[in-house]
């Protein structure tokens, strides 16, 4: 039977804060992802483990992680494909501690709520649904595929330097409705990220690109959405 | 003490459009969720959610009727329904407003919301957002309740409901995982919406949160579950890992394939193919592989896309694609992918009216873990994303109604201090053992258990073995001991306290398959082959006793639109 050897960053806030490397071996039969091995450990050998999970699918973002140093879903990542050994897996680098692999999302979704992440629609809705073409659908493709995972914020070296920039996540989701056809927020939605603490912190570093696991671009949409608030602010015009 | 009037357990699809509802009714309402409620399991369900708009080329007669014909059918004739025709009814409003809400359809050329065939229906009538429309439909109304205001409680594992000396619901104790600690929360009514018990089995397509302990808190308060032994099994898990390969692959025109390159529906279901219903579908792919014919003899056949090219695959099916490659090493572009029937929903639960009410007065249940009941003895693909959101809403409408209605608030009620010192008394006890059972050897056997006795052919004498088993496992789940005993973020503590819930949940599952003897939708059995109208036309209820076997009951279906018939596809 194969084993796979873990390097886990533990963390534990009870006992003043210990932080330290622990490492685990884990036998497998033919195939086994890290969040398997993860599952393995707290099972079977060390019961105070902690690491968030959901749908071990790679659709609702709880597992992400930095893995042999990449960013990646804990239950998409199959050990067979990591090169290096052991296998060391940490929590999302540059976010606060909860415990060892749990890190504080709560400012990530402070940033996602103050963009004002939903449809805002003055005029009456018609009694179906708004129509919408196949291709301005196609502008959403990208950033409604985000599953809110936080590898983006966390690789983001504008984050890193400024606690208040909104970071790219939660400028995804700007870009997602400023683009949608149906949204009429207007000025409501631009003043949430055309100022200090949005677009224009973006340096186009891309870490953000490499880090998403779905494959998405922040820096893109976040481009998108400071030549919008130029359109916006000096030539007034909103779509 | 935290004080709402209204708690909601569960952020899920159901959960949060409960939550909606109540809020912009006036009521002071709070979520409380495992997970960051766009992590639920809703966001899993991918091939699509089922209205009759009549925006398919093909379906511009469809109509609620047709919808609702195509349920009770599909439900083997044991759902009830007025409960079904009120849910298709609903359908045309809610899609509407979630497309208002924002969620990102895929579109037809003229711009209305995209429709493709599935299961069962008679209509292509099941309206999609690629094959993620979950994840989309989970988006859009956890960023509506942004919108509303709702309060979010995240990463607050419940352990128990708390019912008052009047007998109805009056708060719940709830575990803050982050924090570290346990709280009790006093409101006017609780809605329970924590989705199904598909982690009773091990070959389950379901989130590992997925695990029935929603479901057993109602149980334990001495609400009956509902036609539990309804366990449905979708036809195409990935072999591997039992992750969902969704119906909508089959819809866009996916052939299933024996070891022997037939297309073998065509003896089973010669008119509907591939878009027979689960039911149906399954056990066919499970007769197959009985009978020597899985690929390569081995326990499982190919679910093939090739012939329908590298375009429409990246357009209608690309999550499918992506899951199949990270997950099986497998591009279903160049090769057919393998697959196995695997447990994926739970038809039976909370037993509720269309408003979500329960037997226990101030308590609610709406989603994957109430039985209302509009799927009978099986579901059809795409009908519990409606599911969710039409008795969403309305069981957050009728607990508002019931909350305003009160003659008095009871603010602070005193069972639920008396609750939460218990819960404190029974950690302790639990944190003081040294050694004991270990809760994850009795997952294990549990689980195994239930796939291998109440799966998809079920027998008494197979079924009388599981029943005994899980009986064992339930007196021996009271003496597990914890390894870790931290305040912060103790999953040892959460799984080991969520398996005992569990396995109560799986004894109502084995007790009332062992019960029905017929074969009915989902329960099929080889020792009693042909549905019973005369005798089973009814649901089971379970009721808790202590310590033991449930207490089984009956109560009749609701007929009056469609007189049963044989079921042929």
């Amino acid at each position: 039977m194969p084993e796979a050897t873990f390097r886990i960053h533990r963390y534990d806030p009870e006992r003043d804060g210990d932080r330290r490397w622990q490492e685990f071996t884990v036998p497998y039969e033919s195939s086994l992802t890290v969040l398997e091995g993860l599952f393995y450990i707290q099972e079977s050998l060390d019961g105070s483990l902690s690491f968030r999970y959901c749908c071990r699918a790679a659709v609702c973002g709880s597992c992400a992680m930095y893995i042999n140093g990449r960013y990646r879903l804990a239950c998409q990542t199959n050990v067979k494909n990591l090169e290096d050994a052991p296998i060391t897996v940490e929590p999302l680098p540059h976010m606060p501690l909860v415990k060892d692999l749990v890190c504080d999302m709560t400012d990530f979704f402070a940033k996602y709520e103050y963009v004002k992440p939903y449809i805002m629609h003055d005029s009456k809705y018609p009694e179906k649904e708004t129509l919408q073409s196949p291709e301005d659908r196609r502008k959403l493709d990208n950033p409604v595929d985000c599953i809110l995972c936080g590898s983006c914020y966390s690789s983001c070296p504008s984050v890193w330097g400024e606690d208040n920039y909104l970071g790219p996540a939660a400028l995804l989701w700007a870009y997602r409705f400023e683009a949608d056809t149906r949204d009429e927020a207007r000025k409501a939605r631009v003043s949430s990220f055309d100022n200090e603490r949005g677009v224009y912190r973006c340096h186009t570093i891309t870490n953000c690109v490499e880090a998403c696991p779905k494959e998405l671009n922040p820096t893109e949409a976040v481009q998108w959405l400071k030549g919008a608030a130029v359109r916006r602010r000096i030539f007034g015009r909103w779509k | 003490m935290i004080y709402h009037e209204l708690i909601i357990v569960g952020g899920g699809l159901a959960g949060l459009r409960a939550a909606i509802e109540a809020k912009r009714a006036g009521v002071d309402v709070a979520v409380l969720s495992q997970v960051y409620p766009a992590r639920s399991h809703s966001g899993a369900a991918q091939g699509g959610i089922n209205s009759a708009l009549a925006n398919h080329p093909d379906s511009a007669d469809d109509t609620p009727e047709k919808h609702t014909f195509d349920t009770v059918k599909g439900s083997d004739y044991l759902a009830d329904q007025d409960a079904a025709k009120q849910m298709c009814e609903d359908a045309i409003p809610i899609l509407y407003q979630m497309e208002h809400w924002g969620c990102p359809f895929s579109r037809f050329d003229d711009g209305r919301i995209a429709q493709r065939p599935f299961g069962g229906a008679g209509y292509p009538r099941t309206c999609y957002g690629t094959d993620k429309t979950g994840h989309y439909l989970l988006h859009t109304c956890n960023n509506e309740a942004i919108k509303a205001g709702v309060p979010f409680y995240t990463e607050w594992f419940v352990t128990d409901i708390v019912s008052d000396s009047d007998g109805r619901a009056c708060g719940v104790i709830a575990y803050d995982m982050t924090a570290g600690g346990f709280e009790g929360f006093q409101a006017e009514a609780v809605v329970i919406a924590t989705g199904g018990a598909g982690r009773t089995y091990s070959n389950s397509t379901n989130a590992i949160i997925s695990t029935g302990f929603g479901a057993s808190l109602a149980y334990r308060a001495g609400v009956p579950l509902k036609d539990m032994e309804f366990i449905q099994f979708h036809p195409t898990g990935l072999l591997t890992t039992n992750i969902l390969m969704t119906e909508g692959a089959r819809g866009e025109g996916g052939y299933l394939i024996n070891g022997e390159g037939e297309r073998f529906m065509a003896k089973y279901a010669p008119k509907a193919m591939e878009l027979a219903p689960r039911d149906i579908t399954s056990r066919s792919i499970w007769t197959e592989i009985l009978e020597g014919r899985g690929i390569g003899g081995k326990q499982f056949v190919h679910l093939d896309l090739r012939h329908l090219g590298r375009e429409k695959i990246m357009e209608r099916l690309p999550g499918i694609r992506d899951l199949s490659i990270h997950f099986e090493g497998v591009d279903p572009i160049d090769e057919p992918i393998p697959i196995v029937p695997s447990q994926h929903y739970t038809m039976g639960g909370i037993d509720t009216d269309v408003d979500g009410r329960t037997e226990l007065p101030g308590l609610f249940a709406a989603g994957e873990c109430a039985c209302v009941s509009v799927h009978g003895a099986n579901r059809l693909g795409g009908n519990s994303l409606l599911e969710t959101l039409v008795f969403g809403r309305r069981s957050g409408a009728a607990a508002s109604e019931y909350v305003s209605g009160l003659a008095q608030r009871r603010r602070g009620a005193p069972e639920v201090e008396k609750a939460l010192q218990r819960m404190d008394e029974k950690l302790a006890a639990l944190t003081s053992r040294s050694d004991g059972e270990d809760p994850y050897a009795i997952r294990a056997e549990m689980t195994e258990t239930m796939k291998e006795s109440f799966g998809i052919y079920r027998e008494e004498q197979i079924m009388q073995t599981g029943l005994d088993k899980l009986l064992a496992l339930n007196e021996r789940v009271h003496d597990v001991y914890l390894r870790h005993t931290g305040r912060v973020f103790n999953l040892d503590m959460i799984r080991t306290y969520e398996l005992q819930g569990m396995v109560e949940v799986a004894l109502t599952t084995a007790a009332g398959a062992l019960n029905r003897t017929e074969s009915r939708g989902s329960h099929s059995r080889t020792d009693y082959l042909a549905r019973d109208d005369e005798n089973w036309l009814a649901h089971t209820l379970a009721y808790r006793e202590p310590y033991g076997r449930p207490r089984l009951d009956r109560k009749p279906v609701t007929l009056g639109l469609y007189e049963p018939q044989e079921r042929k596809y």
